[in-house]
Order: C-alpha cells, then sequence, then structure tokens
C-alpha cells in the first residue's frame, strides 16, 4: 500500500493530519499497537518538523506486510550540520513553534529512538530529505 | 481511577467523555509535547497549560487517554472533534497545573518515568 501526503510549511492546525490518517491505516491491519505507537509518534515529529522548519514537503508511505518505509522530503531552509541537530537539546525552531509545545531539540533524537532505520540528509539553502523504516 | 474520580479530586469540569470510560493510573505533566512523546503513556493523563491541537494530537499518537486542562484554558471546538475522533477524554479545571498534580499524585495516581 502506498500512501502521499502534501504538508505545508507554518501550518500548525493542520500538522499531525497525515500521522494520524497512518496510524489509523495501521491500526486495522491488527499490527502491534506498540509497534503502531512507534511509528505514529516518528512520523508525527517528523511532520511537524516540516511544518516548524520548511516552507513545503512531501510524505510518502509504502507499507507492506513485514515492514513501513517512509520519506519525508521538503522544500526549505536544510540542516547546516546534522550531527548537531541530532543532538537533544539542539533547536533552531521559531518562538511560534515552541509556543505550540514543540522546538526543544527533542524530535530528531525521537524519531531515531522509534525507529529501525533513519537517513536522515540535507542541502542547506534547498531542503531536507528523511527517510524511516521500521519492521513489523 | 474512573475518570469522575478524576474530575472530582480536581473540581474539574469534563468536556468530554469518551466510552468506554477510561482507567486512569498514571499522569504526567507537561507543556512540551516532543517530552511527552518519549514514553509509554496507557493509562496516562496528561496533565498541560498547552490547549491547542498539537496536545490533542500528540495524545492520539501517544496513546494518552485523558487530557486535564489547567487553569482554565479554554478548549476549542477542533480540539474536542479530535478528542471524539480519537476517543480522548477533556477535563479542564481551574487549579494550577501544580496542584492538579498534587491532588491526583495523593490519591493514588503514579508517575511515568
Amino acid at each position: 500500500m502506498q500512501f502521499e501526503y502534501d504538508i505545508q510549511g507554518g501550518d500548525f492546525s493542520s500538522a499531525g493530519k497525515a500521522s494520524s490518517d497512518i496510524k489509523k491505516v495501521l491500526k486495522q491491519l491488527n499490527i502491534d499497537p506498540q509497534v503502531i505507537r512507534r511509528i505514529a509518534i516518528a512520523l508525527y515529529e517528523a511532520e511537524v518538523n516540516v511544518v516548524a522548519h520548511a516552507y513545503k514537503g512531501v510524505m510518502k508511505v509504502d507499507l507492506d506486510a513485514q515492514k513501513i518505509k517512509i520519506l519525508l522530503e521538503d522544500e526549505g531552509p536544510g540542516i547546516e550540520n546534522i550531527e548537531r541537530a541530532m543532538q537533544e537539546g539542539f533547536s533552531t525552531a521559531s518562538d511560534e513553534v515552541r509556543q505550540m509545545g514543540f522546538g526543544a531539540g527533542m524530535g530528531l533524537p525521537n524519531i531515531k529512538r522509534n525507529t529501525d532505520e533513519m537517513l536522515l540528509t540535507s542541502v542547506p539553502g534547498e531542503g531536507t530529505r528523511l527517510e524511516l523504516l521500521v519492521r513489523f | 481511577m474512573e475518570l469522575s474520580k478524576v474530575s472530582r479530586l480536581i473540581t474539574g469540569k469534563i468536556v468530554y467523555e469518551s466510552a468506554p470510560q477510561p482507567q486512569l493510573e498514571y499522569a504526567f505533566s507537561s507543556d512540551l509535547m516532543s517530552d511527552v512523546l518519549r514514553f509509554n503513556m496507557e493509562k496516562t493523563i496528561l496533565i498541560t497549560g498547552l490547549a491547542t491541537v498539537q496536545a490533542l494530537r500528540t495524545a492520539e499518537m501517544s496513546n494518552i487517554e485523558c487530557i486535564i486542562f489547567a487553569r482554565d484554558k479554554k478548549v476549542t471546538e477542533n480540539m474536542v472533534e479530535l478528542a471524539v475522533e480519537n476517543n480522548i477524554s477533556l477535563i479542564t479545571t481551574p487549579l494550577t497545573l501544580f496542584e492538579v498534580s498534587g491532588r491526583l499524585y495523593g490519591n493514588g495516581i503514579k508517575p511515568i518515568f
């Protein structure tokens, strides 16, 4: 099964819709609830990252009986230093993002903790690409 | 603990009661949603001052069954819609985050960590 969602940068009222949709699909597939929780949290953190930092992005989800593959690509400022972005507590988020309860530099480490594979690449000034994999 | 008892202990108002009623054993107090998303949240109440749609989304993703909004924060229609859609009970209370946490802890609700 494949799913694709457009994500608008700055649109906090809709942030989480795509993740919510995928979580509902996974629930219908009889997958272990703890695995669903890990996937939902990783997806949601990643979706919030696009809303918080990018101009726009797309989330592509590829699902089969053994695994879920997720690709998030965005057009935005990109990440200057990925190693630093992966450190807990480091964030470049705006005050607006912080007022929404995010931007404390925990999102990317949270995504890593909840996925089996995570590949983050970025071209500063162009955008960011995040690939995630979780096995069932 | 039943939802009605939780609400009574904190002089709260139940804005939405999910069915079946949640059985609540734990609580986590935070305005930082990324912090909430770090822990396993079964049978858990989120106590927060962050009255936004993102508090509901965070609860949805981490399987939180009840949210208490402290200091009479306003719950919008959008938030109630998400609560209904995802079966999350909502309570508002005039008490502060500190007092809500203290009263529930004193009555046997356990911390999550």
